[in-house]
């Protein structure tokens, strides 16, 4: 399980945890994320996260 | 929407060529000097201000408004285009040609005291300018883009913008929480300090978080804001070194100016407009409906269509030429220039503006983002409109 983040405000998707309040289930991996999906505190789309190392 | 009228094809940028004009204004001190010497008229040092407070608010009066989109499927390209980059990088070595030539007029010539404010206003009218232009390379993905958007900040002193407006204004735009999201019933004066304030601290906050988080102290060299003061440090010591001890408070007087020129923008941006939070106490996403947009097509030139706010809000990283028009977003009466003019007058802009406020929330003032001291009272003050729909349905 990987962590991405914004890198427009630092938000960060985990996989892990997923974003049950954006229907998005715990486990979802970053490439079954919606492609139109966009960083829910600022907007970015997805090509503006960078894979983080945990 | 309406695109409709127009074949995808054949669609061209009829602002194109225009989009140049906004490296042309920050030439304005250099404009001024060229003109007094030619003619030796005191008056010219206020160019810069005069064409802002006056020129501008006439000319969108005058020429009005557009709503044109660029249709969705000529995005993309549009968004790659060099030459939209270059329209804004041009802009960079313009504003620093009339940083360096209004601080040495300033210094060295000998001006009545009338004329040198008028330079200090001038001179600070860019450096209001410059910080749009930090504002739409700070938000790029490029680091060139990004180095570009410290530079241009330097003069202006408002380094900490690079950091706060992406990490922190975008994320908690039109929220209570927001020092950069003007409250209803907050006067401008009010507001400026407290954005400011505000906006530094949580600069510093957030550099420090994310150092924190690499192991790494907050005075590390790789700290932004400690990056992009030292520009202005050097930039200061710099010209202070060449010019003498008096480059100083022309220096930091235009600065404060140029500053709280952004501040009056970021002030009308959002004013009274609030995101409510979900049953999971996350507000929800920021929409059109969470900024005020004005089409005005002079002052949208100027600005790199920074009132086309919704859009930028929604799409943090698209760039200026391909932001839209969103017909359901709130609509200003006039484009910024004049509305800044009105928000430096608080009788005048509650005036003008709180009905405004008041009726996008259709009388339900719980809604919005209002000053602490007043909330209750504003909002029993107001009554929520019932809608008839709702009352028709029922």
């Amino acid at each position: 399980m990987k962590k991405w983040r914004c890198l427009v405000c630092d938000f960060v998707y985990d996989e892990e945890k997923g974003l049950p309040f954006e229907g998005i289930p715990a486990g979802t991996r970053w490439e079954d994320v919606p492609d139109d999906w966009t960083c829910p505190d600022c907007g970015a789309g997805k090509l503006d996260f960078v894979m983080e190392e945990i | 929407m309406s695109t409709s009228s127009i074949s995808l094809n054949t669609w061209t940028d009829r602002k194109r060529p225009l989009w140049l004009l906004g490296a042309v204004i920050v030439g304005f001190p250099l404009y001024s000097f060229a003109a007094y010497w030619a003619t030796g008229w005191g008056l010219v040092w206020w160019l810069a201000p005069l064409f802002i407070y006056g020129l501008i608010p006439v000319l969108d009066l005058l020429i009005g408004t557009d709503v044109e989109n660029p249709p969705e499927s000529r995005v993309a390209s549009l968004s790659q285009e060099r030459y939209y980059r270059w329209a804004i990088y041009a802009a960079v070595p313009i504003q620093y040609g009339s940083f360096i030539a209004g601080t040495w007029v300033a210094v060295t010539q000998p001006l009545a005291w009338w004329e040198l404010t008028g330079l200090v206003f001038s001179c600070g009218a860019i450096s209001g300018a410059a910080i749009n232009i930090g504002h739409e390379l700070g938000h790029a993905t490029d680091p060139l883009d990004r180095w570009l958007a410290k530079i241009a900040l330097a003069p202006v002193l408002y380094g900490h913008f690079y950091t706060e407006h992406n990490r922190g204004h975008h994320v908690r735009v039109a929220t209570p929480e927001d020092p950069a999201s003007a409250r209803f019933g907050e006067t401008f004066w009010e507001f400026l300090p407290r954005c400011v304030v505000g906006s530094i601290a949580s600069a510093w906050r957030i550099e420090k978080q994310r150092l924190e988080r690499q192991g790494k102290s907050v005075w590390h060299y790789s700290n932004d804001n400690l990056q992009s003061w030292a520009i202005s440090l050097v930039l200061f010591a710099a010209m202070t070194a060449w010019l003498g001890v008096w480059a100083l408070p022309f220096m930091i007087a235009q600065a404060a100016y140029g500053g709280s020129l952004l501040e009056v923008v970021n002030y009308l941006e959002h004013y009274g407009l609030c995101r409510q939070k979900g049953a999971d106490g996350r507000y929800e996403r920021c929409q059109p409906r969470h900024s005020w947009n004005s089409n005005h097509i002079v002052t949208n030139v100027f600005l790199y269509h920074l009132q086309r706010h919704s859009d930028h809000h929604a799409n943090p990283t698209r760039p200026y030429q391909s932001l839209r028009h969103f017909p359901e977003a709130p609509q200003l009466p006039s484009g910024y220039a004049s509305m800044v003019l009105l928000a430096y007058f608080p009788p005048i802009w509650f005036r003008l503006m709180n009905p405004k406020v008041v009726a996008h929330y259709k009388g339900d003032m719980r809604l919005a983002n209002i000053k602490p001291s007043i909330r209750d009272e504003v909002i029993a003050r107001y009554t929520p409109e019932v809608s008839t729909k709702a009352t028709a349905a029922a």
